[in-house]
């Protein structure tokens, strides 16, 4: 019992300190090292959700795939200049003003209705074949839209070639 | 109310989720360079995720779980496509700053 909640404040803090250290950081490669800790921390979060296969997939995809495309990209552009420069731009306190409003307003909706969220069934009985009944609804009832998401990813992958090629 | 397995209110999850996508928020509203602008969305989505699965885990069903399948096949979507376009802008105006990308500026 205890374990749940110091796991949960554990993967919390790791989670939010990566991001504020990705967001403030100087230098691209270690915002790009502090986002993968607050995607592993994430992964964490979702292990104790007791989703293993998204577990699996955010480390394999997000941790594997996609941060390792960013940092070939970070190699690829030149970043002594850009880190030499000012890192925020004019209207920073504004934007981040804002963004704390908004960030305000959902948490005092979540305040509103802090009680109504543990709702009927406490989910003791997820089933622990996660990977097989995430198959079972991705190819039964999701079928359309899993193929949708596969075209997508097809037009992106052009995208991406067509982009990056130095002459088109 | 606290049964054996779940001790944890998807209240918490809620905040944590809430966090981390106000940091993305101004990470991306604040920051002038573009690929770190890139990963702060990435992040926000990161966060929506964690909502989609305390929900899942919440209703007991695995619907949440798929519909955040499809969210992380869009952020590696718009990861492969951004990134593309930061390499072709790169080549051409050799910056990465977003406030000096203002060629349609005139």
């Amino acid at each position: 019992m205890a374990m749940n909640y110091i796991l949960f404040a554990f993967f919390s803090v790791m989670a939010i300190g990566c991001s504020i250290l990705m967001v403030t950081r100087r230098n691209i490669v270690h915002s790009a090292v502090f986002l993968i800790g607050a995607l592993l921390a994430t992964a964490g979060i979702f292990l104790q959700l007791q989703a293993e296969f998204l577990f699996v997939v955010q480390i394999i995809l997000y941790v594997g795939g996609i941060m390792v495309l960013f940092v070939f990209v970070i190699m690829l552009v030149n970043l002594d200049v850009s880190m030499r420069l000012v890192q925020f731009n004019r209207q920073k306190w504004a934007a981040g003003v804002l963004a704390l409003v908004l960030g305000a307003q959902v948490l005092f909706a979540l305040w509103i209705g802090r009680g109504e969220l543990r709702l009927p069934a406490p989910a003791v009985d997820v089933s622990p074949k996660n990977t097989e009944a995430i198959g079972q609804a991705l190819f039964q009832h999701y079928m359309l839209p899993f193929e949708i998401a596969s075209v997508l990813l097809l037009v992106a992958m052009i995208g991406a070639v067509v982009m990056a090629k130095r002459r088109v | 109310m606290a049964t054996p397995q779940s001790m944890i209110a998807p209240d918490y999850y809620l905040l944590l989720s809430l966090a981390l996508f106000t940091i993305g928020v101004i990470g991306v509203l604040t920051r002038r360079n573009v690929i770190v602008m890139l990963m702060s969305i990435e992040l926000i989505l990161n966060a929506v995720n964690i909502n989609l699965m305390a929900f899942s885990r919440m209703w007991g069903s695995v619907d949440g779980q798929v519909f955040a399948i499809f969210v992380i096949t869009d952020a590696a979507a718009e990861a492969a496509v951004g990134l593309g376009i930061i390499l072709a802008f790169f080549r051409n105006r050799e910056t990465v700053l977003a406030d000096e990308m203002d060629m349609l500026k005139w």
